[in-house]
């Protein structure tokens, strides 16, 4: 087991690297570097002004060097000003040459600085993150107990009634992408045109104070596409695990239907649905990115958008390195609980 | 004119779909006559939750090709005096076009109905043409992923599950941005991607009739005459990194924002595949009509796209509804972020993005989209469940 978490988190680690390098040569394209010359030096600059201006902020170094930089391990770049005074990544306002520390980069929690937002990618990325978490808690919180009764009532009579009627309500909710699920209910449940006007069509309030009235509708949006996914995994699984051996067997020995599902049937039903919830995770990324944009409320996802629509590249970068190791690390969690929960693999 | 009610917006928008329901018709009338013979798709028509599906997918489909005799007005066309007019409103007195807008005008004024006639035929052009080339490119690395095993699946898996741990909206963005398009990137990526079929096709061919010389020289080299003009014309654009053709010969001339989507779109897609197909592929190398073509001499190609793809056939086809649907689903994603296509275009992740803005005052522009894109992929997903249930059966 040991060896097997070793090795699991060794190749998460590689492809950590990996990804984080890619999105690094995407940000920093010529093209990319020379946008944020003009943003942050001067819009008319010519081009040797733009050479010069990225050559003294060490933009100009081989990838790799810059990669490096980035991620902590290469020391930081440190140039001239104008003035002849030592300025680098590493030396912030006020702080003497030979005082900074040589390497500043992700290992060493310096996240860079955020050109949109003007302020530290560290403070944003964890700010927006505790937003983004409150809203992924009341998710799941709706989410999973539903997805999981839909599914067991579903499968445990496969065939009838019940189950064709809640088969077709997760195939409609699992065929509604968030950003129609979204415009229909704040259609139904928000607009003064039809006048149910029940909850609020923007969740910008939900922030400070998340209500039912203004946090119902953002949370059932992510829900209700993920409901469908995970309830019809939940039936394949228990309606497998229904025809058993033992449960045919605890049947003929009189033990009650109810029992029966409860008991014998329920915790083996719910080992695939785990792994399914956990990879759920990065889908749920992506509809946090819509809904938070749907509903104005400005979490981790709404930050992406912000970040790669003004060619923020630092921010971005920050972005971009939570988001891969959150669906890592949920990857590793549902692979090692699968080998937990199920007994056959544990054991041997 | 009068404002038409809901009573008479119903009809009249109906019988505007008059070449679809025709087009349907003859479809079932055929397809039900002749169900015995036509095998799976034949099958289909037993189970009604496929043939629902089935309709729908076809609806759409048939919407799209004869967009033209539905329109009403052109959908780009904006007329001032209809911003935002609720369905059913009637043009302005004088106009000689048809008298009303039926689902309404949209912010600019543009006609609501036609625009989602329109952004049917982008859908129904992209979302096929793209899943079918990300199982191209599935197939062509998951079969021998599968089959030969070892350090050659080690490194593939890891790739795809490299892509497949990227948030899809971050890769969008990354890729979708004009800075990226400046670069040429997605047009690398579409010349490597638009490779696999032709590979794909050739190595098809090939391993059949490997020992006929007399078939196999004269179709491969059609295939890759044919198939190679196709990839040079798609690939090459003139004014931009990647101009190979003189731009007489550029048959195909593809808009840079649609080629970016496409390659994107693949791009998220293959992986999943890959991993299908591998899977599938381990199961089945340990079959005896596997071994006993091992054991006849068969190259390990044969065995792969003539033993083991055709085995495979049934899961493959129904993930491929739903993956049409999904990628249906992604085209929404990107317009809804306005990244690609052109601001204007008549798509419906573009036009749910437009209405969106005053959606509290004017629900009509974007519900209309919004149910065009949810009733094609239920849709495809009732197909696939459909498909699943028939082929499960025997």
């Amino acid at each position: 087991m040991a060896m097997f978490i070793l090795r699991r988190i060794g190749v998460m680690l590689l492809t950590a690297l990996c990804l984080t390098f890619v999105v690094f040569v995407l940000t920093n394209l010529e093209p990319n570097l020379e946008k944020l010359a003009k943003t942050q030096g001067n819009v008319r600059m010519t081009d040797e002004q733009v050479e010069s201006w990225l050559d003294r902020r060490g933009y100009s170094d081989p990838v790799l060097i810059k990669y490096g930089r980035w991620l902590g391990v290469v020391p930081g770049f440190v140039g001239e000003d104008s003035a002849g005074r030592a300025v680098g990544s590493c030396i912030g306002e006020g702080v003497e040459a030979t005082n900074a520390p040589r390497f500043c980069g992700v290992l060493q929690a310096d996240w860079g600085y955020s050109t949109v937002f003007r302020d530290s990618v560290w403070n944003i990325v964890t700010t927006r993150l505790a937003l983004t978490g409150k809203l992924m808690f009341w998710v799941m919180v709706l989410m999973v107990p539903a997805a999981l009764i839909i599914g067991v009532l579903s499968g445990m009579r496969e065939g009838s009634k019940l189950d064709r009627s809640l088969s077709s309500v997760s195939i409609l909710s699992t065929a509604t992408p968030e950003y129609v699920s979204g415009v229909i209910l704040i259609a139904v449940f928000a607009s003064s045109a039809v006048g149910l006007k029940w909850f609020k069509g923007t969740a910008t309030s939900a922030m400070e104070s998340a209500n039912f009235d203004n946090f119902f509708l953002p949370v059932l949006t992510i829900a209700l596409y993920g409901i469908g996914y995970i309830a019809r995994m939940t039936r394949a699984s228990m309606a497998e695990v229904m025809t058993a051996q033992y449960i045919r067997t605890a049947r003929l020995k009189g033990v009650s239907f109810p029992n029966i599902v409860m008991k014998h049937a329920l915790r083996n039903a719910l080992i695939a649905p785990f792994t399914v919830i956990m990879l759920q995770f990065p889908w749920l990324l992506n509809g946090v990115v819509i809904v938070e944009t749907l509903f104005n409320y400005k979490g981790f996802g709404w930050t992406l958008v912000q970040a790669a629509g003004n060619n923020d590249i630092e921010l971005l970068l920050g972005v971009s390195v939570v988001s891969v190791f959150v669906v890592l690390v949920t990857q590793l969690i549902s692979d090692i609980g699968y080998v937990y929960l199920n007994p056959r693999i544990r054991i041997a | 004119m009068e404002t038409l009610t809901w009573a008479e917006i119903i009809p009249t928008v109906l019988a505007r779909f008059w070449p679809v329901w025709l087009a349907l018709a003859l479809l079932f009338a055929v397809s039900l006559s002749t169900r015995r013979r036509t095998g799976l798709y034949g099958k289909l028509f037993d189970s009604p939750i496929g043939m629902i599906g089935f309709a729908l997918v076809m609806f759409w489909i048939f919407t799209a090709l004869l967009g033209g005799l539905i329109m009403t007005h052109d959908p780009l066309a904006q007329i001032a005096q209809m911003k935002n007019d609720v369905p059913g409103s009637p043009l302005p007195d004088g106009d000689a076009r048809f008298g009303w807008y039926l689902f309404g005008g949209d912010n600019l004024g543009r006609d609501v109905f036609s625009r989602m006639v329109a952004g049917a035929w982008i859908v129904v052009q992209i979302a096929p043409l793209a899943t079918l080339f990300a199982f191209m490119v599935g197939i062509t690395l998951g079969l021998p992923a599968g089959y030969y095993g070892g350090r050659l699946d080690t490194v593939l898996s890891f790739l795809a599950n490299l892509i497949l741990a990227f948030p899809v909206i971050l890769l969008f963005y990354l890729l979708v941005t004009p800075e990226i398009v400046e670069t040429g990137i997605p047009q690398y990526m579409a010349a490597v991607m638009f490779l696999f079929p032709i590979v794909f096709l050739v190595v098809l061919v090939n391993a059949r009739y490997r020992t006929q010389a007399r078939i196999n020289v004269p179709v491969i080299v059609g295939i890759v005459v044919v198939a190679g003009y196709l990839y040079l014309s798609l690939v090459s654009e003139p004014f931009t990194p990647i101009a190979v053709l003189p731009a007489s010969l550029d048959a195909i001339s593809i808009p840079g924002g649609v080629l970016v989507v496409f390659v994107s779109v693949v791009f998220v897609n293959s992986p999943t595949v890959f991993r299908i197909v591998r899977g599938l592929a381990l199961d089945i190398k340990t079959r005896d009509y596997v071994a006993a073509a091992q054991t006849r001499g068969e190259g390990p190609w044969y065995i792969m796209l003539w033993e083991i793809l055709p085995n495979a056939r049934g899961p493959l086809i129904v993930d491929f509804c739903l993956r049409v649907g999904y990628t249906t689903i992604l085209l929404g994603t990107l317009g809804f972020f306005g990244l690609g296509l052109p601001p204007e275009s008549p798509d419906w992740g573009t036009t749910i993005n437009d209405g969106r803005r005053l959606l509290t005052i004017y629900l009509h522009p974007a519900l209309v989209p919004s149910f065009a894109l949810l009733s094609m992929v239920l849709g495809l997903n009732l197909l696939a469940d459909g498909l699943r249930e028939e082929s499960l059966r025997d």
